[in-house]
């Protein structure tokens, strides 16, 4: 039983290929699934390599490193298109896990509830994957293929997240649906974001989470809402049903109620886009 | 890259140390065990309450979730760091009264200390913002908001001076410890060489089983491993004696999922990470029966209760049924609760050593003698072969009145000889301690058309688990107070405990009054609303008063209800006013609802005896047997014997609780203590006064003041100076002594519930403000006022602290709080509080004396609960025009009533 810390992606690989590592950032999804004090198996931490942490922009699009923690994120001085994805990593759990838990290991735990997945997936984010032998580079839907199911191989490490420059343009927001205050799993959420020209959408990206196995972008209803004003695409988006959510009934919430909530949300998180002194204008 | 570290350099409050530890640790484990920072908490080993927070480099992180590997080379901090903007943190956080079990404090602290760091004058939205990630379970965490605000402001004095006037808002005489991370509580203390402790529990609701070869698995294992087979006493205990039922581990048979089978001891390198998988168990499952509708029916979980039935409580009187037929007003409805998980912080934990052929039990708990009581029994000795210290409980509420751990490892001492150590994980305190009682209740209450109250008819079915538990006293307790606060002069009222494969259900701050008032007053909205009447007006109009009757046929006096509402009349105005205004899809709602609670057992004995001695070295000892968890006993006991005897705090040293060295006071339960053991302590001041007033030959005008040994009485000009070296030992090693015992006076209960169940009865109301939205059913309360009648306020902060926490419990058990056995047996699924979930909150104090409460004091501990959840409910049906009839009321729930 070892751990290791390596402080090079170049070794961290190496280990990956040759043994049965458990990858760990910010211990915010490990250590709650044992309830001893010490974790089982070879650890790899992976929070002392350098070029996996941190904010960097290139010609072609915006790397958010792997081990890069929502706090990061949080303080870090971003185009507006990022808003929904601060928003997000405000609610997730408290400023403990926040100061910790890392956007890879969001993405690399794969619960349906992943407060990183919906603004994310409004990014067009590609997660980049690496192992000794190659580098490929994944879409959020190919990469999250189902509850706690990712394309991950035995042999790779997620090192970053690319937003394409494409993708950083507009505005964007973020709601979570939950019972309590703090510290809550969601009952649903859904992040936008929108570019305008004049008033009118000129492209949306909307994504659901929490009402299927993995999030969901809604490309009929982007469709739909092109070319609306703000607030005229607030009040269809209220009446809209999405073929593409499953959502089903737990503790939190029955699937009626998800359903019955997620059009609802989708209209709040345009509106909250929309500058106030607009709201009233369509 | 390392491998295998032999040893982590860490950087622990500036100081370099070395550990040798598995680098994979939680750091949380590592400080604390290795390094003997026991100021950091585990509440939950899962990032859900926050209380094992340190800063890491300044910033705020669960060591619980953090290797010790990544620690390594960076700057921790933890609550035992001398650091200035802590010392002030700590200091204001003692002065407001924000830590009441304290062990939720550390970890609120040390965030707190990161916040500060950033800016010395936060808001209390700041505040509460940054605190998010720390559950307090006790608070309410208003107190917490104002220390944080507080700490580098104007009164950054030292605290108040001890003054030993009842009525004064004293710091809690045990309050520096839990500020400061050394306050002892059940997992703080390991006795040397202890073997550590592991309980193997049953996967499913009911199954039979049996063990393979145990002795090759605990040898292969280097392990012990014990079992009902081991246990030489009655492998049954219970709260209850006359009902002892459940057994400390189970025989062949469990009846409930995490029921315990047996015990795996060894040291701790080994048990640290002992599989425990491939234990020899082959278990059968059977049939459960969850729900109380049908274990009516179901085969029997005990064979001498039929139909599933522990017991059934009843009281009547009049004639209910003939009043509600001639009443001008019926309303009728049923109401559904849910069970409710205590959530303390501090999961149970504490150590057993023998001292002698004594067998000592230091763990957390609200009851060190019936702990004393049913170890003995379990364990086969006689009871003053077993002696419980308790530790500082990390909360209560009820569940810690229950024996868990302490037959259990006082086994594993027992047998081996050797002392013995035991941690709860977050999710077998869940699985395996009690839980509130749900309840399935229906009603009918009538009215005259004058608005007053005519007959009320009560009928709920409580589901009490596999064992008995409390269920006895729910049972009896639920028909007693069903009607309420208000004159009901036709009642009838039934109550029963069924046993089903669900939790345990036990005590929970209330003993099902809460579940019964949730119904009679969201019904008393629906008949306030069909008489015409405004619901508060109305409330006032069937109030209690001095020579009234209860549904008992007890005549009762101090009654403070009436004044509580005539409190909140201009809280209701204003508030009424406040929900003309909704905007949009956000309908705002008011609600009012009260409570009213018997301190004490019911209709059954439960003394206190307080022992108090002068030492030689002159100071006063006083024996204090009543257990602290955080509700403040320690200082309010002290602060009324002191006033008796005449003398500043600081003449009296506490000793206890221990079974070894203080009289029994009861159990911390029923609202009880600050009245029952509070009467013993003033009795024992005022008898210790007598004494020394008599050996001085003065008056009893006299004053009494102790300062270097010697004991000054003056009385005018006379003056008597009393050097206790000069005394003759007369008790101990004590030259004066005063035992007094304390028994509330009650009557037993007949056919008809006919009797005095209680002599003290403790009355309070309460305003909720909510705001409901009506497209996703959510509800934000934005605002409580509660006006509590307590007789006397023996300790005004303390008190308010009380009520802050019983409105965040009330809130939590209306709008989120459901425990789910094999689902939420975590606090990641099971929801409580957080501190942006409370509202502003107003307490209003009503002073009604009790003409049997020591200084005309009431209890009030269970009472701050009960009016909060129907007082949200109905502002919700306020602002929705619906009554929420299944608890807790969840988004899914509140929406699907607005809509049907």
């Amino acid at each position: 039983m070892a751990y290791a810390r390596p402080d090079n992606v170049k070794d961290a690989l190496e280990m990956r290929a040759s043994g049965d590592w458990r990858v760990l950032a910010g211990g915010t999804d490990l250590y709650p699934s044992t309830q001893r004090q010490v974790l089982d198996g070879d650890v790899l931490d992976i929070t002392a390599i350098p070029d996996l942490r941190g904010i960097s922009t290139s010609h072609t699009h915006t790397r958010i490193g792997a081990a890069t923690t929502w706090t990061d994120i949080i303080k870090a001085d971003l185009p507006a298109a990022f808003d929904g994805l601060k928003q997000a990593a405000r609610e997730v759990g408290a400023a403990q896990i926040q100061n910790a838990g890392t956007i890879a290991g969001n993405l690399c735990n794969a619960s349906p509830a992943a407060d990183g997945v919906p603004p994310l997936m409004t990014l067009d984010a590609q997660v980049v994957l690496q192992s000794s032998a190659q580098t490929r580079s994944l879409s959020l839907s190919q990469f999250i293929q189902g509850n706690r199911q990712t394309a991950l191989e035995r042999d790779e490490l997620v090192t970053a997240i690319d937003i394409p420059n494409a993708a950083t343009t507009g505005q964007a927001a973020f709601l979570k649906l939950g019972a309590r205050h703090s510290l809550v799993i969601s009952i649903a959420m859904v992040a936008a974001r929108v570019s305008l020209t004049r008033d009118e959408i000129d492209a949306i990206a909307l994504s659901v989470g929490s009402c299927s196995a993995v999030a969901q972008r809604l490309p009929e209803l982007e469709r739909n809402l092109t070319g609306l004003t703000v607030p005229n695409a607030a009040k269809t988006a209220a009446q809209s049903t999405s073929d593409a959510l499953a959502p089903i009934t737990d503790i939190r919430a029955t699937a009626n109620y998800r359903t019955d909530a997620v059009p609802e949300l989708i209209a709040r998180v345009l509106t909250r886009l929309t500058p106030p002194h607009k709201r009233d204008a369509a | 890259m390392s491998f295998d570290a032999p040893a982590s350099h860490l950087s622990v409050n500036g100081q370099e140390i070395a550990v040798d530890a598995d680098p994979r640790r939680r750091l949380s484990d590592v400080l604390r065990e290795e390094l003997g920072l026991k100021g950091t908490k585990v509440g939950c080993d899962a990032g859900d309450c926050g209380a094992c927070t340190v800063l890491i480099d300044g910033r705020a992180t669960c060591a619980c979730m953090m290797p010790l590997g990544q620690a390594t080379g960076r700057a921790i901090e933890t609550i035992e760091h001398k650091d200035a903007l802590l010392t002030k943190l700590q200091d204001a956080f003692h002065r407001h009264g924000a830590a009441q079990c304290g062990i939720c404090t550390p970890g609120m602290l040390m965030t707190a200390l990161e916040l500060m760091r950033a800016t010395q004058t936060p808001t209390r939205a700041e505040v509460s913002d940054a605190l998010g990630g720390v559950l307090c379970r006790c608070t309410g965490y208003t107190k917490i908001i104002d220390a944080v605000c507080d700490a580098t402001g104007a009164t950054t004095t030292s605290p108040p001076p001890l003054v030993s006037n009842v009525g004064a808002p004293v710091a809690r005489l045990d309050g520096r410890q839990k500020v400061d991370g050394s306050d002892v509580f059940g997992a703080d203390f390991a006795p040397q060489d202890a073997l550590w402790v592991r309980v193997l529990r049953s996967p499913h609701f009911a199954a039979r089983f049996t063990f393979g070869d145990l002795a090759v698995w605990a040898k292969t294992h280097n392990v012990q491993v014990f079992t009902a087979n081991d246990i030489s006493g009655r492998n049954a205990f219970g709260v209850i004696p006359a009902f002892a039922d459940q057994p400390a581990l189970a025989e062949n048979r469990t009846r409930m999922r995490g029921e315990a089978v047996a015990l795996i001891a060894g040291a701790p390198e080994v048990m640290r990470t002992l599989a425990i998988v491939d234990f020899p168990i082959d278990w059968q499952a059977e049939d459960e029966v969850l729900d109380p509708q049908p274990a009516k029916t179901a085969p029997l979980l005990h064979d001498n209760r039929s139909g599933n039935e522990l017991i059934t409580g009843h009281v009547a009187c009049g004639d209910a049924s003939a009043a509600l037929n001639g009443s001008a007003q019926v309303v009728e409805g049923q109401a559904r609760t849910s069970y409710v998980e205590h959530a303390y912080i501090e999961p149970e934990a504490g150590s057993a050593w023998m001292d002698g052929d004594t067998l000592v039990i230091q763990a957390c708990t609200q009851a060190p003698v019936m702990d004393q009581e049913d170890t003995a029994i379990v364990l086969g000795l006689p009871k003053e072969r077993v002696r419980i210290i308790p530790a500082s409980a990390g909360g209560g509420f009820g569940s810690k009145l229950d024996v868990s751990i302490q037959p259990l490892i006082g086994l594993v001492t027992l047998k081996t000889g050797r002392p013995s150590r035991i941690i709860y994980t977050r999710t077998e305190s869940m699985q395996s301690t009690t839980k509130r009682h749900p309840g399935e209740m229906r009603a009918r209450i009538g009215a005259d058309a004058t608005g007053r109250i005519t007959a009320m008819e009560f009928d709920g079915d409580f589901n009490t688990g596999p064992y008995s538990s409390w269920g006895p006293t729910v049972a009896n307790r639920v028909p007693v107070h069903a009607s309420g606060p208000y004159k009901t002069p036709n009642y009838h009222a039934i109550a029963r405990a069924i046993h089903t494969n669900g939790p345990v259900s036990g005590a929970f701050r209330g003993f099902g009054v809460p579940q019964a008032a949730i119904l009679q007053e969201t019904l008393y909205d629906e008949l306030a609303d069909k008489l015409g009447m405004d619901r508060l007006r109305f409330r006032r109009l069937n109030a209690l008063q001095d020579g009234d009757k209860t549904p008992c046929g007890q005549e009762l006096h101090g009654v403070g209800i009436a004044e509580c509402f005539d409190a909140l009349v201009p809280a209701w105005a204003e508030s009424l006013a406040w929900a003309e205004s909704s905007d949009g899809d956000i309908k705002r709602g008011v609600g009012v609802a009260s409570c009213w609670y018997g301190c004490g057992n019911t209709a059954l004995p439960n003394p206190s005896t307080v022992r108090a001695g002068i030492s030689r070295e002159g100071r006063i000892i006083l024996h204090q047997g009543a257990t602290d968890i955080g509700q403040g006993s320690n200082t309010v006991i002290t602060q009324i014997f002191a006033d008796a005897l005449g003398v500043g705090l600081d003449a009296i040293d506490l000793v206890g609780p221990d079974t070894a060295m203080t009289p029994d006071c009861g159990k911390t339960s029923a609202s009880r203590q600050t009245y029952v053991t509070g009467k013993a302590a003033l009795a024992a001041g005022a008898a210790m006064r007598m004494q020394l007033l008599r050996h001085a030959n003065l008056s009893a005008t006299a004053k009494i003041s102790v300062a270097n040994g010697i004991i000054e009485i003056t009385d005018g000009e006379a003056l008597r100076q009393i050097d206790p070296l000069s005394l003759p030992l007369v008790a101990d090693d004590y030259v004066f002594e005063a035992i007094e015992t304390y028994d509330p006076p009650t009557t037993p209960l007949d056919e008809n519930g006919q009797g005095i169940p209680y002599a003290v009865y403790g009355y309070g109301a309460q305003i909720a403000r909510v705001e409901v939205d009506m497209k996703l059913g959510t509800t934000k309360v934005r605002h409580i006022t509660a006006a509590h009648d307590l007789g006397r306020v023996i300790n005004p902060m303390l008190a308010e602290g009380q009520i802050h926490g019983g409105i965040a419990q009330g809130l939590g058990m209306a709008l989120m709080e459901e425990y789910i056995p094999g689902k939420t047996e975590d606090l990641h699924n099971y929801l409580i509080p957080t501190i942006g979930d409370m509202p502003d909150m107003d307490v209003i104090f009503i002073e009604k004396p009790d003409p049997e409460g020591p200084y005309g004091a009431k209890g009030l501990g269970e009472h701050a609960l009960i009016p909060t959840a129907p007082a949200i409910l109905n502002a919700i049906r306020h602002a929705t025009g619906k009554r929420i009839t299944q608890l807790p009321a969840l988004p899914h729930r509140v929406l699907e009533a607005i809509r049907a």
